[in-house]
């Protein structure tokens, strides 16, 4: 693992967790396109240009906008008065607490599974070990013209129903939140 | 343990964590804004699961996780705009978003 | 005869890959392994160096140039002609005093201008300005562009809320209201020429313009779709920039400067700056996509140097950007909101249709008529429908309340 991953990792996992924490709502948000962003760089860092691309493109251009937008219409912006958490949040943390538990058991337990480092050294020496876990392959080259392609042959239908989806709640998110005047009605 | 963690193993730690935080913002989280905020950060890392299994499969030339990981990010785009239109008319309707005090089935 | 003419070929040759070869030769000086990273810093530095001296001759060019459209003379107390005036404003804006406000968010508000000039230079990594002239070279270049141009949107309301005052945060609020609209309809208008390429990286997207027929160029600007493309590209990009006649979000007459209204001194003058290193980067992206980027506008020109090429296109395009200003008046918020929803949207969506039958209708003259005629017929009968006169009422709130 690099140095590169764990600066990232970190930014990340801060972001995510101020996003949560923050007591004032539209600092979350922005906490948030820390997150986002980190994970976009996470993408970046997997070889993945494309999905970290349209990743900082959906989230911090389109959902953290939503996201501020939707603070200022409910008139969220001031830290509120009271306590920012739920009455129930000690039932909250245990579960989110156990979920990571049962996540990183799982994670660590089939670590020796995973593939390792493509380093020549391993590679020669898991062939010999009992059980051989797989190199890690190189990074594949992907080119915008092959997910393309992917899309417009082997994965057509399923961007036949992403379109209808998206023009499904477009049209349900502004009839939801359109507001008609009482005498209208 | 930690001395021979691959990368893999790595971007799934990772990922487990921010699913974490997100699933404790969105159960202790008393503004449903930021419960949504919760979610959001779930589908991500769920996102970081699947582009870390293409990087790291034995397939990467398919393209599955990607495209997968693609396709996740415009629902997550949609689940966002439906999520705060209903905050918005929920907030319009009670007048507030905590959602400790938001508790009638009956409007 | 020979040997003259390679010598002529090797001066253009020289010439027109200047730059490349001066970052050869300062990077030769360095130890091989510090070379790659050298050069791209060296890279770097050029922009930033360049584009911000770029703003300084603009603004003079700008007030100039709005001066002698409202028949005044323009700066001309500093140096020769007025062009050292920048100076003069930069020492001013550098000296003045930083001033945030008491219950300002100190550290949004510090962020805000930072986060948006960053974004703005990332833009120019992937913009080809000559032969061989391209920071990265990425296959996803144009995909890139976007994701940094979406992410200033969040420095202006960054700007706006963090001020707390009510200008700056209806002027952010507008701002960003109208950057989302439009960056729809900017997104959409880029992908005809996507289509034509059928590629994302903007050297690709250049080197398919860069043919000549009968001595023309076949930029995309040349057909009918290019051609609404372009002008929807045009339209699109000056809203998204927040220029004259889409300058609501800082109608000084309204809301004092919009989001930017509580920054003084060096911050201001970091959005002044971000305002005109967007323009220069959309004013070079609409050059890349459509104007055949650094490639020359007849065969018989191609001599001259390409950078040479794509700075004309820049400051043409800088040019027109000034003469709007001082030309239009600022629309209505409701009618910017109508325009891009109701009219440029729709038309931008038809121009993906009617690129696609230009691609699968083959060689001849048919495409040229049918496609133009589509256009044509689409624009005047939205443009009627637009310009009915409406019943005006009393102002009704849909969203906000």
């Amino acid at each position: 693992m690099s140095l590169i991953f764990y600066l990232i990792a970190a930014l990340t996992v801060a972001g995510g967790l101020a996003a949560v924490l923050l007591k004032n709502t539209v600092h979350c948000a922005l906490a948030l396109t820390v997150a986002f962003a980190g994970l976009a760089l996470l993408f970046l860092n997997l070889d993945a240009q494309f999905a970290g691309f349209a990743q900082i493109l959906v989230y911090i251009g389109a959902v953290a906008i939503l996201v501020v937008f939707a603070i200022l219409l409910t008139k969220g912006s001031e830290t509120p008065q009271g306590g920012v958490f739920s009455r129930t949040w000690l039932v909250g943390l245990t579960a989110a607490a156990a979920v990571f538990a049962v996540l990183g058991w799982a994670v660590i337990a089939s670590a020796p599974l995973l593939p390792k480092a493509a380093t020549p050294a391993t590679a020669a020496t898991s062939a010999m070990v009992v059980t051989p876990a797989p190199a890690v392959p190189p990074a594949p080259a992907v080119t915008v013209e092959q997910i393309g392609r992917a899309l417009a042959g082997r994965y057509v239908l399923p961007l036949e129903i992403v379109a209808v989806l998206l023009t499904a709640a477009l049209i349900g998110a502004v009839i939801v939140a359109m507001h008609e005047k009482e005498e209208a009605k | 343990m930690m001395g021979q963690i691959t990368p893999l193993a790595g971007y799934l730690l990772v990922a487990a964590l921010v699913f974490s935080i997100g699933l404790a913002g969105a159960l202790t989280r008393r503004n449903a804004i930021l419960v949504l905020i919760g979610i959001e950060l779930m589908l991500n890392a769920a996102n970081l699961n699947l582009i870390a299994f293409w990087r790291y499969g034995p397939h990467p030339e398919l393209l599955t996780g990607m495209i997968f990981a693609i396709f996740s990010i415009a629902v997550a785009a949609a689940e966002a705009a439906v999520g705060l239109g209903l905050v918005i008319q929920i907030h319009r309707h009670a007048r507030t978003t905590d959602l400790d005090a938001i508790n009638r089935m009956k409007g | 005869m020979t040997a003259t003419a390679s010598f002529a070929r090797s001066i253009i040759e020289t010439s027109d890959q200047i730059f490349v070869l001066l970052k050869q030769w300062l990077v030769s000086f360095l130890p091989a392994a510090w070379q790659p990273a050298a050069g791209v810093v060296l890279c770097v530095a050029a922009i930033v160096g360049l584009f911000p001296a770029l703003f300084a001759l603009t603004t003079v060019l700008e007030r100039k140039g709005l001066g002698r459209i409202q028949n005044r003379i323009g700066p001309n107390r500093v140096g020769p002609l007025g062009l050292l005036q920048p100076l003069a404003d930069g020492i001013k804006s550098l000296t003045k005093e930083d001033i945030v406000p008491a219950r300002a968010d100190w550290a949004v508000h510090f962020l805000a201008p930072l986060v948006l000039v960053v974004a703005v230079f990332m833009g120019f990594a992937v913009v080809p300005m000559g032969r061989n002239l391209v920071l990265v070279d990425m296959d996803a270049g144009l995909l890139f562009y976007f994701a940094m141009g979406a992410s200033t949107e969040l420095a202006i309301f960054m700007a706006g809320w963090s001020s707390r005052n009510k200008y700056s945060l209806l002027g952010a609020m507008r701002a960003v209201a109208q950057m989302i609209s439009y960056e729809v309809a900017l997104l959409l208008s880029t992908v005809v020429v996507v289509m034509m390429a059928g590629s994302l990286s903007l050297t690709k997207i250049v080197a398919a313009q860069n043919q000549y027929t009968w001595g023309l160029p076949h930029w995309y600007i040349f057909t009918p779709w290019g051609l609404a493309g372009f002008l929807m590209y045009a339209i699109a990009t000056t809203a998204e920039t927040n220029r004259s006649p889409f300058d609501l979000p800082e109608g000084e007459s309204e809301l004092v400067a919009g989001y930017h209204t509580e920054y003084s001194g060096f911050k201001f003058a970091l959005f002044f700056l971000g305002e005109y290193l967007a323009m220069f980067s959309v004013s070079g992206l609409g050059a890349t996509l459509f104007l055949g980027g650094w490639s020359a506008p007849f065969s018989f020109l191609t001599w001259v140097p390409s950078w040479i090429w794509f700075f004309s296109k820049l400051m043409l395009s800088i040019f027109v950007f000034i003469w709007l200003r001082g030309t239009l008046p600022r629309l209505r918020q409701d009618q910017l909101m109508n325009f891009a929803w109701k009219f440029v949207l729709p038309m931008t969506l038809l121009n993906l249709l009617v690129a696609g039958l230009w691609r699968f209708m083959g060689e001849g003259w048919e495409r040229w008529v049918l496609c133009t005629a589509i256009l044509v017929v689409a624009y005047v009968v939205m443009g009627r429908m637009g310009m009915r006169r409406e019943h005006f009422g009393p102002r009704s709130y849909r969203y906000a309340e």
